[in-house]
């Protein structure tokens, strides 16, 4: 066992329950850490306690209702409290997601500790943990660690390990109140927008169908849509057709965009920047669209189509149709 | 209003990028552009401070003086821009790097903080929210509307499934994601007018930060091993000759995906 104590950011799921990636890093955390404990915020935070145990927590410290406040300030300063009360592990593990990233880097400043962000490994060395991060649209493989003491903050892309339950009993839920930062505590939801999705989540999809400038259009954007539906999947993006504002960043693959890891991966008018290889060449099957033979995307793909997305696409949709 | 936005100058990612084969650091000796993650932020500030005595003043951190990316967003619009730069500074982490720009933002007193939500070379994606605690400020990340409302921010902040309205008072700092605004081109004039515009060069000694604070010296990480990931074994790339979509469907046939 590389170190003693390991936390881990537990965050729950639109509709309950621990997120996917949260059941990930406690695997991984039992694998590295003697002891593992959860770290989650809520109105309802207790109700984690039972699948936290589950994948190997003993303790669930529970920030609690948070206001409506943004979570990166208060559950860092919660973070710190505890820390700083003498509890402190030797790593922690906050998963690549909107408040992960927040409060791994509002907990960094605070404790004046570096932070190693997207970890897709972590490795024993010399009694520590060193992490592995791709770099180069994951030609390489970078492995680095931290050079003081600890805790040691990683932040973990999704899907870099699997997740498999120990069998524990539920974890013991201990308060972990915020102490006071209201200087800082202020950024406040005053309102959600929930866009109604149809089909399975990006990451979570067994088949995404993305697209890339070589659409052309906006409008044709509408191709892979119909496609992801057709094959029960989620739509993505590469980051080019996001900064043209074409889709929202929530569809984004890559660097800096979501990690997937389908059965299928359908890339159609994507050139294969380094930036989104690192998204999706984990994925088990790829399929890439693209006029030109020279596109990077092709030397990750299972089977690559040299050709116009304006016409074999169309073509797909209907045969896929055809098929019912 | 005074509006900081913070610029990152950067190898040209259509160039390949390489590592410094001792530090293993990322090589940045040649050109540097500005992001383009940076046009959105840029271009957003320019909008929010559009009025009378508003200001945009650009902040960047990068070696031997660079200014050729801090120009492009100065011809964008900005009005100055502050530039640190000093040999203590290589090989600086992320907290070692939101020290420094927490220290020159201050500098100019902003409302309000723009940033882009990470970089497209470093891309850790926590400088943002580690400036704004260092500041003791409020921050707002992943932005993709902003708008200011009297002494505070209104901010469309982007969730997995939707969006949440966030008021926060400012001053504060905001992240914005790309996409958000269609960043303008700079103008002939601009480009000419930028070339006059202040740019003030400061090394760490201004900013009052001990150098041992940053740089390697400060960096509480390092890298221990590069290697080469495995490769995905080549696939079957065909040309299409009418039969592309066939081909795909039967593939999909052999996978039991349909």
């Amino acid at each position: 066992m590389a170190i003693d104590k390991v936390w881990v950011l537990a965050e729950t799921a639109e509709g309950g329950g621990p997120t996917p990636v949260t059941l990930e890093l406690l695997t991984e955390a039992r694998a590295v850490g003697a002891t593992v404990e959860a770290v989650t915020w809520g109105a309802d935070a207790a109700a984690l306690a039972g699948p936290v145990g589950e994948y190997g927590a003993g303790t669930l410290y529970d920030v609690g209702d948070l206001g409506g406040m943004l979570p990166g300030v208060p559950v860092a300063a919660a973070l710190a409290a505890l820390i700083e009360g003498g509890n402190a592990p030797e790593a922690i593990l906050f998963p690549a997601t909107y408040e992960g990233r927040d409060i791994a880097g509002r907990l960094s400043a605070r404790l004046d500790k570096p932070v190693l962000t997207n970890v897709t490994g972590l490795v024993e060395s010399d009694g520590g943990l060193s992490s592995q991060h791709p770099v180069f649209g994951g030609s390489h493989i970078v492995t680095a660690r931290f050079t003081g003491s600890g805790p040691a903050l990683f932040v973990v892309r999704a899907k870099s390990f699997a997740a498999e339950p120990s069998g524990g009993a539920a974890a013991a839920v201990v308060a972990a109140p915020v102490p006071d930062v209201a200087t800082t505590n202020t950024a406040k939801v005053v309102e959600r927008h929930v866009e109604e999705r149809t089909g399975p989540k990006l990451d979570e999809a067994p088949v995404v169908v993305s697209g890339g400038r070589g659409l052309g259009e906006a409008g044709n954007y509408a191709m892979i849509e119909e496609l992801a539906k057709l094959l029960h999947g989620a739509a993505g993006a590469s980051r080019a057709i996001v900064d043209a504002g074409w889709v929202p960043y929530s569809h984004q693959v890559g660097q800096t965009g979501k990690t997937v890891k389908p059965t299928v991966y359908l890339a159609c008018g994507i050139s294969g920047a380094t930036q989104h290889l690192v998204g999706m060449k984990g994925s088990k099957n790829i399929v890439a669209v693209n006029k030109d033979q020279e596109a990077p995307i092709f030397s990750v793909a299972d089977l690559g189509i040299v050709g116009d997305v304006h016409k074999v696409l169309p073509a797909l949709i209907e045969a896929l149709k055809a098929k019912g | 209003m005074n509006v900081v936005v913070c610029v990152k100058q950067i190898p040209d990612p259509a160039a390949p990028g390489s590592l410094d084969p001792d530090t293993k650091t990322l090589d940045r000796s040649g050109k540097l552009i500005m992001d383009d993650s940076d046009n959105y932020g840029v271009e957003m500030a320019l909008q929010l401070a559009s009025g009378d005595g508003d200001e945009v003043t650009l902040v960047s951190m990068a070696p031997n003086g660079e200014t050729s990316g801090l120009r492009t967003g100065l011809a964008m619009g900005a009005a100055k821009a502050i530039l640190v730069s000093d040999e203590a500074l290589a090989g600086s982490d992320a907290l070692g790097t939101a020290k420094v720009l927490a220290a020159a933002i201050a500098r100019a007193n902003p409302d309000l903080v723009v940033m882009a939500t990470e970089s497209t070379d470093g891309y850790t994606g926590t400088l943002p929210v580690q400036v704004a605690e260092l500041m003791g400020l409020p921050s707002v990340t992943f932005a993709k509307a902003i708008a200011v409302d009297g002494s505070s921010v209104k901010v469309e902040r982007q969730t997995e499934s939707g969006y949440d309205e966030v008021q926060c008072p400012m001053p504060a700092v905001v992240t914005v994601t790309a996409g958000v605004v269609e960043p303008r081109y700079p103008s002939f004039k601009g480009i000419m007018a930028a070339k006059s515009k202040p740019v003030d060069n400061l090394s760490v000694a201004d900013l009052g930060i001990d150098a041992s604070q940053v740089g390697a010296a400060g960096a509480g990480q390092e890298i221990t091993d590069v290697s080469e990931a495995e490769a995905r074994t080549a696939g079957e790339i065909v040309v299409d000759e009418g039969d592309g979509a066939q081909r795909i469907v039967a593939f999909l046939e052999q996978l039991k995906v349909v």
